[in-house]
């Protein structure tokens, strides 16, 4: 069965959320506490929503030291899966695991709403069981959730084909719309929508287990 | 006694030094509280105990004025596992969990700050919740603000939004819904209210009771500073005293709003959730309004032991803090465990881990002996647990003996003038349709900058009749039931009967529930209120409670908790009567969404309940949202007969629980007819879904726009069937139209595209706001 770490930062609040959902898929899901160093024998990693460490300095810019992010940085070397939903996504930026970072809404305020995403690449963990083109309806929750990035990088993005997922109507001001993004390879994935929130229609939408079933059924991508 | 003499004289409070003969009244004591202080202790108090009287004893803590009408609330059912007195009240939901729910105002704080103020209020009221051994799993907010057109409002209401937001997402609890009122009533005296609902499994059920000679008292989470002090005094019990808008906000009063920090409450929690699960706590309760001295008093009383409390231990934020500083702080953030010492080792661990500071500040101590033999217990403070003791006072005497007033109550003199000014039969101006656009405003603005869906259990979110969401959580057992959840107020109504307008209020809350097929179960209620030495007020108090028991009586419904907030008042003028109901629903099998507003091309619509009101007007115009727009405030309400609106109720909820139990049927959509009328319950479906409707007939504006609880429009599919059920209910329906086309037509009233009325609804706040 394929063992899932879900990492706790203090302040992280979608831990819950995120292992009930990869349970809900058949996964085994592990809570993974931040001053932890070893990723144990997971075969994937989430990195929750939240505030992590209170959001405090700007979101994800004090959750990269915790000592897991180590841990966490050797493993995506190695291939494995992460993933970064929400606050995860903006810890992944801030670790530079994942290129870009995530800055305010373009609105100036916290935006909780259904979003219809639009999968752009499925040359990801994330997206690799769905089709280009394909629409879903995920939901965002976030303040800072604006993705940007300097020429040189979006022009490196495109060019790898890294551009995962792009909102249809474009919430909060992010460049190209995007929503999600993956390192080249693929195994490491942050989107800001949290596919978690889309498991059932009796919640409003099950569009993300397209996306988390892509994601507990990778296997760690060779070099 | 000799060992307090010689102690300074004056003590330094909210910046006013004050000489000992009037240090009370500094403090918000009255020269004859100062006397039952004195009889209490046999003896003059010192500086010290003058301060713990003072906020103990204050209106916010005490309920000295309304305590005695507060006892003629129906509080007891079968189901309910912990009435009214604790940090919240409980209920038995099933399948081994218990729901514990609580509802707070914070209005003069956020009077002054909105943006922590609103946070704070937030803060304090899931302290109450996970001081029962609930996670917290929900937060609702009802909202009170001026008319928009003030600059100072619009500042108001974007603060306390963003305060909810700021703190609320933090520290992961979803806000569900709320409610938003503006009138200019509240325009110097905004109303936040906040409940709050957390669920638990049955045995990890905690209470704030203090027990085990020898047990230390430890508190948990943030240092203690010096803001917040006089809160529940100075702030929370006395009115503002300026007359003109934004001046008569007493900036002295600042340093008494509290600073939040959801940070640490999120690691509070979850440290104090982790220690109840662990079975490392005895008893424990929350720091909220007034401090130390409140917890450790209430919990020592509960459990007749004394406590003796070391200041020197309280972690300080800052130095030179005095001990009646350290003990009345209301910093936030901060939770009070009774724990063994075996434990300390371990509690400590836990902790450690969630960054989350311990200190023992008191032991759980014998009662004294005194020298007539009998056993007090006493809430010793001290400097160092065998040092010097600052203050000795029976602790039942400041957390239960606060003087029980029966203030003066007397029907406004002019009330008769009032109800005889009846708006019902003016006779119809202007034009229906720009009367209903101007009625409508979507809250999405403010409810879309809250996480409302943590947790995965909202079925219903904000902007419906009531929120519902599955009855699941994080170490819960599992169970299929969902709980249901509405706030609901009507100060139009209560301004013109207090009475018949609390009872009304507490039906369109069993209604909303209804709507998402839930039954009721208990009520809290937040009755906001002016200035109770207005001798009006104290009568409008009295007759809400007695409309909030009658309604409660006849539905069922026991409360189970509350809180009473007073002195809303600027200027000498008091806010209108504004008792806020929190109603608990269950759903008994959740497995299918309500049909909500939903309705589909061809569908009959039917009006489920009595047409017309009970009393002498059929659609009685008296306390609507339309008259008020037009400046109208008189009239006869309603009359409230509970009698003809259980059916319905039992009915409607029925038919949607079916649903929600995954049974197919021909109900399609359902929504409560409440504030502004049936035309606006109409219009709002109509824009969730995008289409028309066709109403052939209507009894002029006043079916529009009256206000009486007890109908629903359904819409149906099979209107046969339907009705067919409604009657063998012997519930009454009226078949109105026909769901179709992109216009609603209301009778020859109302012809207004549902582009038009969907434009308005979404920018009118935004608008309103100077946003959009």
């Amino acid at each position: 069965m394929t063992r899932i770490g879900v990492v706790v930062f203090p302040g992280s609040n979608c831990e819950f959320d995120a292992a009930h959902a990869v349970e809900e898929l058949g996964a085994t899901a592990e809570f993974i506490f931040h001053t932890s160093t070893s990723l144990g024998d997971a075969d994937g990693v989430i990195l929750p929503g939240g505030f992590a460490h209170g959001d405090y300095l700007r979101p994800g810019a004090l959750a990269r030291f915790s000592p897991v992010m180590t841990a966490v940085a050797a493993f995506a070397a190695a291939g494995g899966p992460v993933l970064g939903i929400c606050n995860g996504f903006q810890v992944l930026t801030e670790a530079g695991l994942l290129p870009g970072a995530l800055q305010k809404n373009r609105g100036l305020t916290f935006l909780c709403q259904s979003t219809t995403l639009v999968v752009s690449s499925t040359h990801s963990v994330l997206t690799s069981a769905s089709r280009v083109g394909t629409e879903l309806v995920v939901p965002i929750n976030h303040f800072s959730g604006a993705y940007t990035c300097d020429d040189d990088v979006y022009a490196s993005l495109v060019g790898h084909d890294q551009i995962v997922l792009r909102y249809r109507d474009n919430p909060n001001g992010s460049r190209d719309d995007i929503a999600g993004v993956a390192n080249e390879r693929g195994n490491v994935v942050g989107l800001m929508p949290h596919p978690e929130r889309a498991m059932s229609t009796l919640l409003g939408s099950a569009d993300g287990r397209v996306l988390l079933e892509s994601f507990v059924g990778a296997r760690a991508m060779a070099h | 006694m000799s060992r307090f003499e010689g102690r300074a004289p004056a003590i330094s409070f909210i910046g006013v030094s004050s000489p000992l003969e009037t240090l009370h009244r500094s403090l918000g004591l009255t020269d004859s509280e100062l006397d039952d202080i004195r009889r209490v202790l046999s003896r003059e108090p010192n500086p010290l105990e003058l301060a713990l009287y003072g906020v103990m004893w204050s209106e916010h803590c005490s309920y000295k004025s309304s305590r005695l009408h507060l006892r003629r609330l129906p509080s007891t059912g079968d189901h309910v596992l912990v009435g009214p007195g604790e940090g919240a009240g409980v209920i038995d939901a099933g399948d081994g969990i218990g729901v514990a729910i609580r509802i707070e105002s914070h209005n003069h704080p956020s009077a002054i700050e909105p943006y922590q103020g609103a946070a704070t209020g937030v803060g304090g009221i899931l302290r109450d919740v996970f001081s029962m051994g609930a996670r917290p799993l929900a937060v609702m907010d009802p909202l009170f603000f001026g008319e928009l057109d003030d600059a100072r409002t619009r500042w108001l209401v974007e603060g306390v939004v963003s305060g909810i937001s700021g703190y609320g997402n933090s520290v992961g609890v979803p806000t569900i819904g709320g409610e938003l009122t503006f009138d200019e009533c509240y325009s110097a005296n905004p109303l936040v209210n906040v409940l709050a609902v957390g669920a638990l499994p049955t045995d990890r059920l905690a209470l704030g009771v203090a027990s085990g000679i020898g047990n230390f008292a430890v508190l948990l989470g943030s240092s203690t500073g010096r803001d917040g002090i006089g809160g529940v005094s100075v702030l929370a019990s006395a009115g503002f005293s300026g007359d003109d808008g934004a001046a008569s906000i007493d900036d002295a009063k600042r340093p008494s709003v509290q600073v939040g920090d959801p940070y640490e409450e999120k690691r509070l929690i979850e440290a104090c959730l982790e220690l109840l699960d662990r079975g490392y706590v005895v008893g424990i309760q929350d720091l909220g309004g007034a401090g130390l001295v409140c917890a450790t008093s209430e919990t020592a009383a509960k459990g007749r032991v004394g406590m003796d409390v070391d200041v020197t231990a309280v972690p300080q934020r800052e130095r030179g803090m005095q001990p009646f500083e350290i003990m009345t702080s209301e910093s936030q953030e901060r939770m009070l465990a009774i724990i063994t010492p075996e434990n300390f080792d371990a509690v400590a661990a836990v902790c450690d881990k969630w960054e989350v500071r311990a200190s023992v500040v008191g032991h759980v101590v014998e009662p004294t002996l005194l020298a007539d033999g009998s056993r007090v217990a006493m809430l010793r403070v001290r400097n160092g647990f065998d040092g010097e003791v600052l203050a000795e006072v029976p602790a039942s005497s400041l957390a239960d003996d606060a003087p029980l007033y029966d203030r003066p109550r007397q029907r406004p003199a002019d009330l008769d003038v009032v109800l005889a000014d009846d708006p019902t039969t003016d006779e119809p101006v202007g034009d229906a349709a720009a009367d209903l656009l101007d009625l409508l405003m979507s809250p999405e603005w403010v409810y879309r900058q809250y996480d409302s869906q943590l947790f995965l259990n909202t079925v219903v979110g904000p902007g419906r009749d009531a929120a519902l969401l599955r009855l699941a959580g994080p170490g819960l057992p599992s169970s299929e039931r969902g709980i249901a959840l509405s706030t609901d107020s009507n100060p139009r109504w209560c301004a013109l009967d207090p009475r018949d307008g609390t009872a009304m209020t507490v039906a369109e809350g069993v209604a909303n529930l209804a709507c998402v097929g839930a039954t009721a179960k208990a009520v809290v209620n937040c009755l906001n209120f002016g200035n109770p030495e207005h001798p009006e007020v104290m009568w409008q108090l009295s007759e809400s409670v007695d409309g909030m028991a009658t309604a409660c009586r006849g539905l069922g419904l026991p409360v189970i908790g509350g809180n009473v907030s007073l002195y809303n008042e600027s200027g000498g003028r008091d806010i209108d009567p504004t008792p806020v109901v929190g109603l608990l629903g269950v759903v008994e099998s959740l497995v299918a969404t309500p049909p909500g507003w939903n309705w589909r091309e061809g569908d009959a619509v039917v009006l489920v309940g009595h047409r017309e009101a009970a009393g002498a007007q059929p659609f009685p115009l008296a306390g609507s949202r339309w008259a008020t727009k037009r400046g109208r405030r008189g009239g006869q309400l309603a009359a409230f007969d509970v009698a003809r609106l259980i059916s319905t109720f039992r009915f409607v909820s029925g038919e949607v629980a079916a649903i929600c139990a995954g049974a197919t049927s021909d109900v399609t959509a359902v929504h409560d007819v409440s504030g502004g009328g049936l035309a606006t319950a109409i219009a709002e479906m109509a824009s969730a879904t995008g289409l028309g409707v066709h109403v052939a007939k209507l009894e002029g504006h006043g079916e529009l726009f009256a206000e009486f609880p007890g109908r629903f429009i359904v819409a149906t599919s099979h209107t046969e069937a339907f009705v067919a059920r409604a009657l063998a209910a012997g519930v009454p329906v009226t078949i109105l139209g026909t769901v179709g086309g992109k216009t609603v037509h209301l009778g020859e009233l109302v012809s207004v595209t549902v582009a038009d009325i969907s434009a308005r609804r979404a920018g009118a706040l935004e608008e309103a706001l100077l946003l959009a």
